[in-house]
């Protein structure tokens, strides 16, 4: 299976260059999901949230479980693929890529759920006009909207060397990409310039991806509801975000690994060790929920022991027990067996459960602490509309349909990176390794 | 400035609801319907709520609590609106701006006294009623946040009155429908700093307590009950 290296990073191009019928056939089923749902949007525009499932007291439902679930997955990319850059873990290159671009794009279905909560969504730039600041929610807008800048920016950064090769080689598209490649010729000058550009936006896309994920939280934790007005809610939704988004990127690496046979660049051992990241993921999870229902359960206060035990053993025990198994269980048992997490589809198999798992996670938030309220009102019960549903499908459907868009305009695995790990970084790793040994000449002495 | 605030007397009242039709009509409440009412649309300002009453070792009863605004004094819902849409004015009245709601729900699930509502749909009212609704009270879209807002335009109008007569305003000059139509009187309305007032006077009794008050929010409705207050919260 051995090739020539020019022969293997041509293929990196070939997604872009040549477009096969399983494109058509795919992209023509997610377009037809996605209009699907904007055909559900126009309904609830002219009826309004009336179409939806909610109620008194559950005000809030799938879309808020949504925004936070794609917010979650958001912290993908851009923060993970960070760390590692930072960390220098050479086995990064051929993944940092198709982990930002996850970021930028869902953060858009992150903030379009939030539209789509609106009763009123014509009036959302009042958010800017009338801005109050002592609102979770305004945090939100602040920091989502950092995110989004700075991430589109640590995205296409690394991404600028690539353009300027297809610049160089695409008949089509020419002026599109010479625009994007700012006049890149790969000077030394260039070069230095933009790896301390990379560097620099790697490290402050991590506190802002952190903040993020804590104003999320924040929505819930500011308010004095039973089960959301917790101290650790900040750190548990960020951990919450990397775990849903490891197991994004390993889902995303699977399926370009497939469809683009790019077997040599994303090799078992890429899913072993985003794997082994999984793992700690999950037990961290686990270790914050315990955590958290330990203490309200010894607490033992009435009203959050209603919550509680509406999870635990009421009306939303399958949902919670679903959730422990598919975010704990099910993961833990594939990716701590080496047989398992070396394999591609253990990991990947883990990854689907614990997207499904971290949803429901975040409707387990949002959901049953506005369903118990503190008064003794007759609540009635919450199920989503058939609106709610399209909506949610319509979102997947679009972020995955723009996600294969970028593969076909752009590289997915970075080509010059992957070029720098085989010029430079090998003799550049033993370097380092040797800078942390004493010298044979020193240890003799 | 007065502190607006209510009294409502359990012991007297007979949970008969006039308050409720009282408000319903004069603030331009639509009327939910039974298929809405059962989904959990309906809006009520003001509506009562069967708490489990009765003292510890006696035979349980049932006790209707009519629930308007509490109109807090560290109302947990104008902090966390995004657009300042719920404010709380000089006054002390948590008021709503109807025009500059977002409908994003927040202030209805921060509320701990779920007294907020929300405009799932257009208000519809049935035939002749339309043409029967207050000139006072603005009928709100869809897609907004609304709840009690102790009559405020009650108090415009006294305000109006008094000015007019060239006075200053006096107890009773204002007073919202609820209070008004209490046939039992056992709601009292009027300014908390006022030492005179009924309401200043009430509030101190050893029958008085607030609900939920451990939450911090400082409601200016405050509830008198004879002995312990029962109520399974």
């Amino acid at each position: 299976m051995e090739r020539s290296e020019f022969d293997s990073d041509e293929r990196l191009l070939r997604p872009i260059e040549h477009t096969g019928r399983a494109f058509w056939i795919g992209s023509g089923i997610l377009l037809a999901i996605g209009v699907w749902g904007l055909f559900a949007w126009v309904i609830q525009l002219r009826r309004g949230l009336a179409v939806t499932g909610l109620n008194v007291p559950v005000y809030w439902g799938l879309y808020i479980t949504n925004f936070v679930f794609f917010i979650g997955i958001s912290h993908a990319g851009t923060l993970i693929s960070a760390i590692l850059r930072l960390a220098h873990a050479e086995w990064r290159r051929s993944i940092t890529r198709a982990a930002e671009v996850i970021t930028v794009l869902v953060l858009f279905f992150g903030m379009g759920c939030v539209i789509l909560d609106l009763g009123r969504p014509d009036r959302v730039l009042n958010v800017l006009k009338h801005g109050n600041f002592t609102s979770p929610l305004l945090w939100d807008v602040a920091s989502v909207a950092t995110y989004l800048i700075a991430s589109t920016i640590y995205l296409y950064l690394p991404l600028i060397p690539d353009i300027a090769i297809l610049r160089d080689r695409m008949p089509k598209r020419r002026w599109f990409y010479r625009r994007l490649a700012l006049g890149w010729t790969g000077a030394p000058r260039q070069r230095q310039l933009l790896e301390r550009a990379i560097a620099a936006m790697a490290v402050i896309v991590i506190p802002i991806a952190v903040s993020v994920h804590t104003v999320v939280s924040w929505v819930f934790a500011m308010t004095v509801q039973p089960m959301w007005h917790s101290t650790i809610f900040g750190p548990y939704f960020v951990v919450g975000a990397i775990f849903s988004g490891i197991a994004a990127i390993l889902i995303a690496m699977a399926i370009i690994r497939k469809a683009y046979h790019l077997e040599n660049y994303l090799k078992p051992i890429h899913f072993n060790n985003l794997g082994i990241l999984l793992l700690v993921m999950a037990l961290l999870w686990f270790y914050f929920t315990f955590a958290e229902f330990l203490t309200t359960y010894y607490g033992g206060e009435p009203t959050h022991m209603v919550v509680f035990l509406s999870k635990t053993e009421g009306k939303f025990s399958p949902v919670f027990w679903t959730m422990v198994v598919s975010c704990f269980v099910i993961p833990f048992s594939l990716l701590c067996n080496r047989r398992t997490r070396g394999t591609i589809w253990g990991p990947v198999a883990a990854s689907v459960s614990v997207e499904l798992g971290m949803w429901l996670e975040r409707f387990l938030i949002v959901v049953p602490s506005l369903s118990n309220p503190r008064l003794p009102l007759t609540a009635a019960a919450y199920s989503p509309s058939w609106v709610e549903w399209s909506l949610l499908a319509g979102f997947i459907a679009t972020f995955i349909l723009l996600y294969v868009l970028f593969t076909k305009l752009f590289p997915i695995v970075s080509i010059w990176e992957i070029r720098e790990g085989r010029e430079h970084s090998l003799e550049e790793v033993s370097k380092r390794v040797r800078s942390y040994l004493p010298a044979l000449a020193e240890a003799g002495k | 400035m007065p502190r607006w605030g209510m009294v409502i007397d359990l012991d007297r009242c007979t949970a008969c609801q006039a308050c409720v039709v009282a408000c319903q009509v004069e603030n331009n409440v639509a009327p939910a319907g039974p298929e809405m009412a059962a989904r959990g649309r309906a809006i009520s300002w003001l509506r009562l709520v069967p708490f489990q009453g009765g003292e510890h070792g006696t035979r349980p009863e049932l006790r209707l609590v009519p629930l308007p605004c509490m109109h807090c004094e560290r109302p947990p819902c104008v902090r966390v609106c995004p657009v300042r849409a719920t404010l709380t004015d000089r006054e002390g009245l948590v008021a709503q701006v109807y025009p500059r709601c977002i409908g994003c729900r927040y202030c209805t699930t921060a509320c701990p006294y779920t007294v907020r509502h929300f405009n799932w749909d257009r208000p519809q009212w049935p035939g002749p009623m339309e043409q029967a609704l207050s000139p006072d009270v603005s009928v709100r879209p869809r897609g907004v946040v609304e709840k009690c807002s102790f009559c405020h335009h009650r108090l415009q109008r006294a305000k109006d009155q008094a000015r007019a007569e060239g006075r200053p305003l006096r107890e009773g000059d204002y007073v919202p429908a609820c209070v008004e139509t209490c046939p039992a009187e056992a709601m009292v309305f009027g300014d908390l700093d006022d030492p005179r007032s009924a309401v200043a006077r009430l509030s101190e009794s050893p029958r008085a307590f607030r609900l939920l008050e451990e939450l911090g929010t400082r409601p200016k409705v405050i509830y008198l009950s004879r002995g312990e207050w029962g109520g399974e919260i």
